[in-house]
């Protein structure tokens, strides 16, 4: 046996999962309250207590740490047209497991300037322009960033022909400089700017929010966890060279302020005849929604659906369901303890997943042409991704998990929507996806194996 | 190459004609120019957005289907509000319907902002001498 320890440091949680990496076996999991303000490693070993408690003592031969603590990964980023640079930096950052607080088009103004600095981000993701392309935008918004002030890092993902000069401009600052996310138009080169952020997160953010003094215990805080899941959900549809994979996928993950979602597929249309517009969409895609979340964003939910169709699904009066979601919205530690609750909650679920995945996913537009009927594609075409992975605690909780993840499939009433028309439903429910992506770094064998063992199969959503 | 003009081209509108697309894109670019092109299907902002990030030196609209008037409405307008005041801006296929006089029908377009307007079977060659002229290329 060979155990190693996989850490999330969350901002209310630290999750451990312990797995042996020998015989690609789950240990256990186990979690306790994060402790970032005294010192995480009080939040860390209390984990690891109930833990052991479980598995009985181990002996770690590795630990690994992924990290959203203290807000996590938090990024500003500002490009020019807003469909273009700014959604492909917008792309970048998410991608990369940010939380994106921002995204700017067209030039920064002094008042855009003051909201930056008041915003604390961590890194600022600064592009503009196609190779040759427009300068006067970024030169314009290196040197609003520049007077504004402030420490964090900048990274320059913009037109190559005007890098070195927002580099000057900002001399003093920490800056670096990458290839351009929109070199040309129409094409997305995402990965070098999410290389460096995620380097910049290793040695500078790790340490500047408190996480250092675990950090000497363990062996790496490898990324934020967001990207850790990333990586999960990439090695669990690609697999490896010496084990398949299971193919295409969406996961999605219903947290209490956001709900995130993945997909792990090429996106093309159908049709060979389909036109397709818009930004060319990355085969691996992180979107997340800060509207919508089971407490903190419970009123987005309601906002995104509809007070009756909340009232609907969960078969509660309107005015109830009111009076419990602003009840839920300030109390936010609730759990679905009575069974009204739990309806509710199921409804809110359905409701989040629903919004979540049909912002994630493509649309069809049919055209009347002279030439006949028209079809044009925008993002995603999803609707032939056979594999949902679904985690978050309304969803691992409940013995309706079938029920509230048929909401991200292909819905009759809004037939524009390209969602999945069927698929075979995993649950995460013990939680251990961020960790084996944080495992997948080093023992990928191992994290697939797990990965695929642990998951249960929840059957067909149709 | 930082010379080199930057053109957008595209088909505006509902309309789904490819061929003369794909033909234009080859004669532009084998005139040395750098060729920004949209396909099929085309919205004035779609033009636009792409003229605004690439710094392009001209939008090139081309229309087979008859509604080209109705398409092209307002779009000098919008090119102002998007700050590309004075991009050369051409338009050329059969862009309106049925048989006019095609010196009447140039008229309308110039009256909604075009620089040039080319009727119906123009050869390449036309447009890109017309585009050398006007963006002062030499040769």
């Amino acid at each position: 046996m060979r155990p190693i320890l996989l850490i999330d440091f969350g901002s209310t949680y630290t999750k451990v999962t312990a797995v042996d990496v020998e015989n690609a076996k789950l240990l256990g999991s186990a979690a306790a309250y994060t402790t970032v303000q005294t010192d995480v490693n009080d939040g860390l070993a209390n984990a690891v207590t109930r833990l052991e408690e479980q598995t009985g003592k181990l002996d770690f031969a590795e630990r690994y740490a992924c990290s959203s603590a203290a807000g996590g990964l938090r990024m500003i980023a500002s490009g020019l047209v807003p469909e273009l640079t700014a959604e492909a930096a917008k792309c970048a950052s998410l991608g990369a497991g940010a939380k994106v607080v921002k995204t700017y088009s067209f030039e920064l103004t002094e008042d855009d300037a003051a909201e930056i600095l008041a915003a604390k981000p961590d890194i600022f993701l600064l592009v503009g322009g196609t190779d040759g392309g427009n300068k006067a935008c970024i030169l314009n918004n290196a040197h609003v960033l520049a007077e504004a002030g402030g420490s964090f890092p900048i990274v320059i993902a913009g037109n190559r022909n005007a890098a070195r000069e927002c580099e000057r401009i900002l001399a003093g600052r920490e800056v670096y400089v990458c290839e351009n996310v929109m070199p040309k138009f129409g094409t997305l080169n995402i990965e070098p700017a999410q290389q460096r952020i995620r380097d910049i997160f290793l040695n500078r953010i790790v340490r500047a929010k408190g996480l250092t003094k675990a950090s000497e215990l363990i062996s790496g805080i490898l990324m934020p966890t967001p990207s850790a899941f990333l990586a999960a959900m990439r090695l669990l549809a690609d697999g490896t060279k010496a084990q398949s994979g299971i193919g295409e996928l969406i996961a999605v993950d219903v947290g209490g302020a956001t709900t995130d979602v993945y997909s792990i597929a090429d996106g093309m249309p159908d049709h060979p005849g389909t036109i397709l517009k818009g930004l060319p969409e990355p085969y691996v895609k992180r979107t997340v929604e800060g509207d919508v979340g089971m407490r903190y964003s419970i009123h987005g939910i309601v906002d995104a659906a509809g007070l009756d169709t909340v009232a609907a699904i969960s078969g509660l009066a309107a005015e109830r369901v009111k009076e419990l979601v602003d009840f839920l919205g300030t109390h936010t530690d609730t759990l679905p303890n009575t069974p009204e609750l739990e309806t509710l909650d199921e409804a809110l679920a359905g409701c989040a997943i629903r919004t979540a995945v049909t912002r994630h996913a493509g649309r069809i537009e049919e055209t009347y042409t002279m030439m006949g009927l028209a079809y044009a594609q925008t993002g995603k075409n999803l609707m032939n991704v056979e594999r949902l992975v679904v985690t978050g605690g309304s969803l691992i909780h409940t013995k309706n998990t079938g029920k509230i993840a048929s909401y991200a499939l292909y819905d009759p009433k809004d037939t524009a929507s390209l969602k999945p028309r069927k698929a075979e439903l995993l649950v995460d429910r013990k939680y251990i996806l961020a960790a084996m992506g944080l495992l997948s770094e080093h023992y990928p064998e191992a994290a697939l194996t797990i990965m695929k063992e642990e998951l249960e199969n929840d059957g067909l959503a149709e | 190459m930082s010379n080199q003009k930057k053109l957008v081209i595209g088909v505006i509108g509902a309309d789904v004609h490819a061929v003369g697309n794909k033909i234009l894109y080859h004669a532009f670019t084998d005139a040395g120019f750098e060729v920004i092109n949209l396909g099929v299907m085309v919205s004035q902002e779609e033009y636009i957005a792409a003229a605004i990030e690439s710094n392009a030196d001209a939008i090139v609209v081309s229309s087979l289907y008859g509604q080209g008037e109705l398409d092209c409405r307002g779009m000098r307008e919008k090119c102002d509000e998007a700050g590309l005041e004075g991009i050369l801006l051409y338009v050329g296929g059969n862009i309106v319907i049925g048989k006019q006089p095609f010196d009447e029908v140039e008229k309308r377009f110039k009256a909604m902002g075009f620089n040039r307007a080319f009727p119906p079977g123009t050869p390449p060659e036309t447009t890109i001498e017309a585009l050398k002229e006007d963006l002062h290329v030499e040769g």
